[in-house]
């Protein structure tokens, strides 16, 4: 077995054993990016330095038997969302382009100081708006899989990477299935935590209410390992949850017995992939098989949660995206006569398509006359689809369903055809309205070999029951161990 | 819903978007769509029902009220387009 192809867990044993050093598991990454990321186009930009200060580092903590971390000298990866100190943050953006954070976020120091070193910045649909990456200003992340696919969005930059062996594991973040269906896309476990238990100070806001931050790994203890890092209250976010988080590793492998799962009628639709709707099924009943109970449950206003979603998202976005003015950072438009012109200019040329367009759609909803038909009667809708979970999560522990209706699709597919994208979050976003976790889990693939994730969604901070319903399949099926052929 | 060209025009001020026509015809026929999917919320009667702005936070937090450090001005001033002295600088608005 290669180097990049252990897990994050299984590098970190021999690097605790001192079999491997963390400099020689970095230049391995390196090296493997050398190699695949011409075709994959994962990386917006390597910090080959960074990496390895970090590394040779984490090699004198081992080597002085005083380790950061579990995950000490375990090179990752991390979406251009996330602020790093020194080096340049673009948030997949044009409007962005040469800004070089002043400071960390929150996310990006707890893992610096549990010793990981941080490979570089990955690709993503431009300021987080997107389901299949396309809408970088950089160009598109090609599917590890099958290269003429998407990886999905908005963090497809940071599943394909993984996928590839490019790193070891690495953070997305994820408004309305960010992580959860790019990791369906690309064989990965993806966590999106409940809305406050990662702190998003430091991460560039897309829709504040609903964006969170999580892992995204080849394996369900990868992920429980890096969520137990960057899992706390954070005095610098405001809407971090005031609690500590659990230990995610101690009940990861307790099974299912006895568990009550949710099976959501409204979760199997009309022109979803054949391939996947019988690959979910089949998931579900091994459940069964496992020694949980399959319980029919309604989730009524699911219908509801795409055009919920599609205003309030845009109507955050146009509020957060208005401090992109050409003042303060990113690019300035240069021949502007005037103040407003220089607004105006600056953000037509920054801009790319999608995200204008969601601003525009944004600031209709919310302009006199129409917010309150638009944005707050949405806002109502959400009430009534939290609703829906609370009275679900009354009769059971967590709910299953596909996470994607279909498998990853062909680069060029569908950006003409925004209300076509927009359905590729039609089984994630429910989740991120409702603040609730969710986890993606590898769970087979269709007749052409393409990943199928399954969607497990649980309680608010109920993190650590999912990992253990995912880790009880994990367990019985190899589907995670079988790597993209690239 | 059809939006005008008008209309566009109009939201475009408001977000500070300089649109080219192209784009104008373009975002009133794709926000059109979008409405007309988005207007299925209104067969939902929501009286009576509250909003939700944040899923799991029941009030906002505040922090204390306290100093801390914050940025110094150089780096603060890192990243400007342009700058004067510790400021940043704009193109002029008055004669």
């Amino acid at each position: 077995m290669e180097l990049t192809e252990l897990s994050m867990l299984e590098l970190a044993a021999k690097l605790a054993a001192g079999e491997v050093s963390s400099v020689e598991a970095t230049r391995a990454c390196l090296a493997r990016v050398a190699q695949v990321d011409g075709q994959v186009k994962a990386f917006l930009r390597l910090d080959e330095k960074g990496a390895l200060a970090a590394a040779e580092a984490s090699d004198a903590r081992r080597k002085a038997g005083n380790p950061a971390s579990p995950l000490d000298g375990v090179p990752i990866g991390l979406k251009d969302i996330f602020l790093t100190e020194g080096v340049e943050t673009t948030c997949g953006s044009r409007i962005l382009q040469g800004f070089v954070p002043p400071y960390d976020a929150t996310v990006v120091r707890l893992l610096k100081e549990a010793g990981l070193p941080v490979l570089g910045k990955l690709n993503m649909d431009e300021f987080a708006m997107g389901s299949s990456n396309e809408g970088s200003a950089y160009g598109p992340t090609h599917n590890p899989w099958r290269l003429d696919r998407t990886p999905g969005g908005s963090s497809g930059g940071s599943a394909a990477a993984v996928a590839a062996r490019e790193v070891f594991g690495a953070l997305g973040t994820d408004t309305g299935g960010s992580i959860r269906q790019p990791a369906a896309f690309t064989n990965l476990v993806g966590l999106k935590p409940t809305y406050g238990r990662v702190s998003r100070y430091g991460v560039i806001a897309y829709a504040s209410s609903l964006d969170q931050v999580g892992p995204m790994t080849r394996t369900v203890a990868d992920t429980a390992e890096l969520l137990q890092l960057i899992a706390r209250h954070d005095p610098l976010d405001s809407t971090s949850a005031p609690t500590e988080a659990p230990d995610y590793r101690a009940d990861l492998e307790s099974g299912v017995r006895g568990m009550r799962l949710g099976v959501p009628r409204e979760y199997f639709i009309n022109g979803m992939d054949p391939d996947v709707e019988s690959t979910v099924r089949e998931a579900m009943k091994a459940y069964e098989r496992l020694g949980a109970t399959l319980v029919d449950v309604s989730l009524p206003h699911t219908k509801y949660a795409l055009a919920t979603y599609y205003l309030l998202a845009p109507a955050e976005a146009s509020s957060n995206l208005a401090r992109y003015d050409g003042v303060r950072y990113g690019v300035r438009a240069k021949d502007a006569r005037g103040l407003r012109e220089m607004y105006g200019q600056t953000r037509e040329r920054g801009f790319g398509a999608e995200v204008k367009r969601r601003i525009m759609l944004g600031t209709y909803a919310l302009s006199a006359g129409y917010y309150d038909a638009y944005y707050v009667h949405a806002q109502k809708v959400r009430t009534l689809i939290r609703e829906d979970f609370s009275r679900a999560f009354a009769q059971v522990d967590a709910i299953l369903s596909p996470t994607s209706p279909v498998v990853a699709f062909k680069l060029g597919d569908k950006v003409d055809d925004p209300l076509a994208m927009y359905l590729m979050d039609v089984f994630t976003l429910p989740c991120n309205l409702a603040g609730l976790p969710g986890l993606s889990l590898p769970c087979g693939f269709t007749k052409k070999s393409m990943p199928i994730g399954l969607q497990i969604l649980g309680k608010p901070f109920d993190e650590a029951r999912l990992l253990r319903i995912a880790r009880a399949f994990e367990r019985e099926h190899d589907f995670h161990r079988r790597f993209a052929p690239l | 819903m059809k939006l005008t060209i008008e209309q566009v025009r109009h939201v475009a001020n408001l977000a500070r978007l300089s649109l080219t026509p192209e784009e104008e015809q373009r975002y009133a026929t794709q926000l059109s769509a979008v409405l007309d999917a988005v207007a299925q919320l209104q067969e939902l009667d929501v009286s009576g029902v509250e909003p939700t702005s944040h899923a799991t936070l029941a009030s906002s937090l505040l922090r204390e009220d306290a100093m801390r450090p914050s940025l110094p001005p150089e780096k603060g001033l890192a990243n400007a387009p342009s700058k004067v002295g510790t400021s940043f600088a704009v193109p002029k608005i008055i004669e």
